[in-house]
C-alpha cells in the first residue's frame, strides 16, 4: 500500500510537471523565425553573372579610369589599410600576364601583357570557399547564385582564403573602421577585425531594385550584369557576341565572371 | 595518482618553473595579438596561414608516436614497447594539445570557435579535424590513465579498455589524414593537390614522432631511475630509420612528378622552396638545411654501429625531428601559398611575438608532458 502510494504521487508529479512545461513548450515549438518578405523592386536571376569587356575599358576609358572600383569600395566601406600584405580589396586591377597567366601566349597581340584586368570574385557554381568553411559563414545563396559572407558568424580561420583559387578574399587583419578613407555608406555594415570579407554582387542594392555599384560606375559599360541561366538576358547576348574566356576553368569551380579580351 | 605531480626533486620544480615562465611570455604576447589583431603576425593577404598553422601540422605528426608503439604492443606482442606505450600515449595527449592551442591562436575570432560546433558542416575537413584530433586527444587520456592506474594497483587494464585501445590504432592514422586532407583538396593550390599528401604525413610523422619518443626516454634515463630498455629504443630507431627513408621517397616523387612533366604551376612551389623563384627565396636555406639534415639522419640510423650506440642515436634522432619540422613545419604550409593565385611571389616570414606565441605553446605542451611523464615515472618507479 505505501509503495503504491509513493509511486502514485510519483506519477502524479511528474504529470504536474509535463502540463506545466506545455505552455513552454508550446511557445518554443512556435514557428521561430519569421519569414522574411522581400521588396516589390528586387532583381532576381537563378545565377547572378557578370562579363567584363576589357576592350571596352580599354579603348574607351581613360588611363587610371578607377570608376569601379571608387564605387564598389565606396560603398562597401572598403578600408585602405595601405600595405600589400594586409589589402583589402573586392575588385581590384592585375595585368593581363598575371590573370590569365595559364593562358596567355608569349607571342600574344602587342601591349596586352601589361594590361590591367578588372579581377573580383567569380561567385563560381561549385566555390571552394564554401566547400571548406567549418561554420557555413561563407555560403551559396541557392536563390540567386550569390556566394554570400556571414561577417556575424566567421571565425576567421582563413581556410576559405587558402580554398580560393582567385585570390579573391580579403582578411580584417586589424580593425578596419580608421582605415575607411572614404565617406562612410551608412546602409552598409563596415566589418570588424578578424574576419574574412570579399566581392558580394551587391546582393544588397538587388534587393532594392538595382545593379551592383560598380555596373553602375562604369561610364563606358564595360560591366554587364544579368541571369547568366536566361538565355534573353544581357549576359548571355553579349557572350552570344563575342568570344569569352574565365580565369582558371580546369579547376572545375564555374566562375561566373567572363572576359572578354 | 594526480597528487605526484605536486612533489618532486628541486630539478622538477625547476623545469616547471622555467616551463610557466615561457607560457606567461606566450600567453602576454598572445593577449598583445588579441588586442591588436592578426597583424601583429608576419601572415599577409596571400601567404594567409603561417607559423601557427604549419606547428599544427607538424605535431599532429608527432601524435603519432604513440601509435608507433601501441600497434607493435598490442597487435604483435612486442613486449618491449610494454614500459613504453605510456611514454607514446602522454606525449600524444602534450602534441594534440599544441595542436590545438596553434589552432585557437590562430584564429581572428577565437570567441566565436563554438561556431564550429553551433552549425556543423561536414562539407568542411576543419570540421573532421575537431573530430578526430579531440577524440585522439580523449582516447589518449583514458587509455593512458587507465593503464597506469592498473599498474599501480597491480591489477590488469579494465577490459572496456581494449577496445578502446584497439580504435586508438585507427584513429591515430585518421588524424593524419584528416589533417593532410585540409591541404590535399584545395584546387589552385599545386604543392598540395597531390593524392600522395597524406602518405607523406604519415610517413613523417612515423620518423618525428618516434624520433622525439627516443630523445624523451633518453631524457627520463638521465634524470630518473625509468629506463625504456636497450631493446625498445633499438626497435624505435628502426621505425624512425623506415619513416625517414619512405618520407624521402615519397618527396622525391613529388619531385619527378612535377619536373618530369614539366608543368610549370607543379613545380613552382618546389622552386620556391629549394632555388627560389623570381628572386625570392627567403626559405631556400632552410630547406637546404633539411636536405643535410635529412641525410645525415639517414646515414647515421641505416648502420647499425651508429644506429646501436646512444651518442650517435641522439645526433641521428635530433637530425630527425628538425629536419621534419623544417619540412613540414616550414616549408610545407608556407610553400603552398607561394606564389598566390596570380602567380606574383609574396614571402613570409614570422614575426617576433608570433614567434613568442609559437614558444608560450609549445612551453605548454611541454609542461602538460612534464607533468604526465612525471606522474608515470613515480607509478612506475613505486612498483618496481
Amino acid at each position: 500500500m505505501e509503495s503504491n502510494r509513493r509511486s502514485f504521487l510519483k506519477i502524479g508529479g511528474i504529470c504536474a510537471l509535463g502540463l506545466g512545461a506545455l505552455p513552454v513548450t508550446k511557445a518554443l515549438a512556435r514557428k521561430a523565425v519569421p519569414q522574411v518578405s522581400e521588396f516589390p523592386e528586387a532583381l532576381k536571376a537563378n545565377q547572378w553573372a557578370m562579363v567584363v569587356d576589357m576592350k571596352k575599358c580599354w579603348e574607351k576609358a581613360e588611363e587610371d579610369c578607377k570608376d569601379c572600383i571608387l564605387a564598389c569600395h565606396q560603398y562597401h566601406n572598403v578600408p585602405d589599410i595601405g600595405t600589400l600584405k594586409e589589402e583589402i580589396k573586392w575588385i581590384w586591377q592585375e595585368s593581363y600576364h598575371d590573370t590569365f597567366h595559364d593562358q596567355a601566349t608569349q607571342f600574344n597581340i602587342e601591349n596586352i601583357e601589361h594590361n590591367p584586368i578588372m579581377v573580383l570574385c567569380n561567385h563560381c557554381t561549385s566555390p571552394p570557399c564554401v566547400r571548406v568553411c567549418p561554420t557555413k559563414a561563407t555560403f551559396k545563396d541557392k536563390k540567386s547564385g550569390i556566394v554570400k559572407m556571414d561577417y556575424h558568424r566567421c571565425i576567421g580561420c582563413r581556410f576559405c582564403m587558402a580554398g580560393c583559387p582567385y585570390g579573391a578574399r580579403s582578411f580584417n587583419f586589424r580593425d578596419p573602421i580608421p582605415y575607411i578613407k572614404t565617406e562612410l555608406n551608412m546602409e552598409y555594415p563596415a566589418r570588424e577585425r578578424g574576419v574574412v570579407e570579399k566581392c558580394s554582387f551587391c546582393t544588397e542594392r538587388l534587393a532594392r531594385g538595382l545593379f551592383p555599384a560598380c555596373v553602375e560606375a562604369c561610364r563606358h559599360g564595360a560591366l554587364t550584369f544579368g541571369d547568366i541561366t536566361d538565355p534573353n538576358s544581357s549576359v548571355r547576348k553579349v557572350l552570344a557576341e563575342n568570344y569569352s574566356i574565365k580565369r582558371k576553368p580546369e579547376l572545375g569551380t564555374g566562375p561566373n565572371v567572363y572576359y572578354i579580351i | 595518482m594526480l597528487e605526484r605531480a605536486l612533489t618532486g626533486s628541486q630539478q622538477y620544480y625547476r623545469l616547471l618553473m622555467g616551463l610557466l615562465i615561457l607560457m606567461g611570455m606566450g600567453f602576454a604576447a598572445y593577449l598583445y595579438q588579441l588586442n591588436t589583431g592578426l597583424t601583429v603576425t608576419g601572415l599577409s593577404r596571400d601567404v594567409s596561414w603561417g607559423f601557427y598553422i604549419a606547428q599544427f601540422t607538424f605535431l599532429v605528426g608527432v601524435a603519432a608516436s604513440a601509435v608507433m608503439v601501441v600497434l607493435p604492443y598490442y597487435l604483435h606482442n612486442v613486449k618491449v614497447f610494454g614500459r613504453i606505450t605510456i611514454l607514446g600515449e602522454f606525449l600524444a595527449v602534450a602534441s594534440v594539445t599544441m595542436c590545438l592551442l596553434f589552432i585557437i591562436v590562430d584564429l581572428g575570432k577565437p570567441m566565436r570557435l563554438l561556431n564550429v560546433i553551433l552549425y556543423p558542416s561536414p562539407n568542411s575537413i576543419l570540421f573532421w579535424d575537431m573530430i578526430v584530433l579531440n577524440g585522439y586527444l580523449f582516447l589518449n587520456i583514458v587509455i593512458g590513465w587507465n593503464v597506469l592506474e592498473a599498474e599501480r594497483k597491480g591489477t590488469a587494464a579494465p577490459s572496456w579498455l581494449k577496445p578502446l585501445i584497439y580504435v586508438s590504432i585507427p584513429w591515430a592514422i585518421s588524424i593524419h589524414t584528416v589533417t593532410a586532407f585540409l591541404y590535399a583538396g584545395l584546387p589552385g593550390r599545386h604543392l598540395w593537390l597531390h593524392s600522395i599528401l597524406a602518405a607523406r604525413f604519415l610517413a613523417s610523422a612515423f620518423a618525428s614522432g618516434p624520433a622525439l619518443l627516443i630523445l624523451l626516454a633518453f631524457v627520463l634515463k638521465k634524470y630518473t631511475k625509468f629506463d625504456a630498455g636497450k631493446e625498445a629504443i633499438d626497435k624505435l630507431s628502426q621505425v624512425v630509420l623506415y619513416g625517414m627513408l619512405v618520407s624521402i621517397f615519397f618527396l622525391g616523387l613529388e619531385f619527378f612528378t612535377a619536373f618530369y612533366s614539366n608543368i610549370p604551376s607543379h613545380q613552382h612551389g618546389l622552386k620556391y622552396l629549394f632555388v627560389g623563384l623570381d628572386g625570392h627565396g627567403k626559405l631556400v636555406p632552410f630547406m637546404w638545411l633539411f636536405a643535410l639534415l635529412a641525410l645525415a639522419a639517414v646515414v647515421l640510423l641505416i648502420n647499425p654501429n651508429t644506429r646501436k650506440q646512444e651518442k650517435t642515436l641522439k645526433i641521428a634522432c635530433l637530425c630527425v625531428f628538425f629536419a621534419m619540422w623544417i619540412e613540414k613545419g616550414l616549408g610545407l604550409v608556407i610553400g603552398g601559398f607561394i606564389p598566390n593565385p596570380f602567380e606574383q611571389v609574396r614571402e613570409y616570414l614570422p614575426t617576433v611575438p608570433e614567434l613568442i606565441i609559437t614558444i608560450g605553446i609549445w612551453a605548454t605542451g611541454f609542461f602538460v608532458l612534464t607533468i604526465l611523464y612525471k606522474i608515470a615515472v613515480s607509478v612506475k618507479e613505486e612498483v618496481e
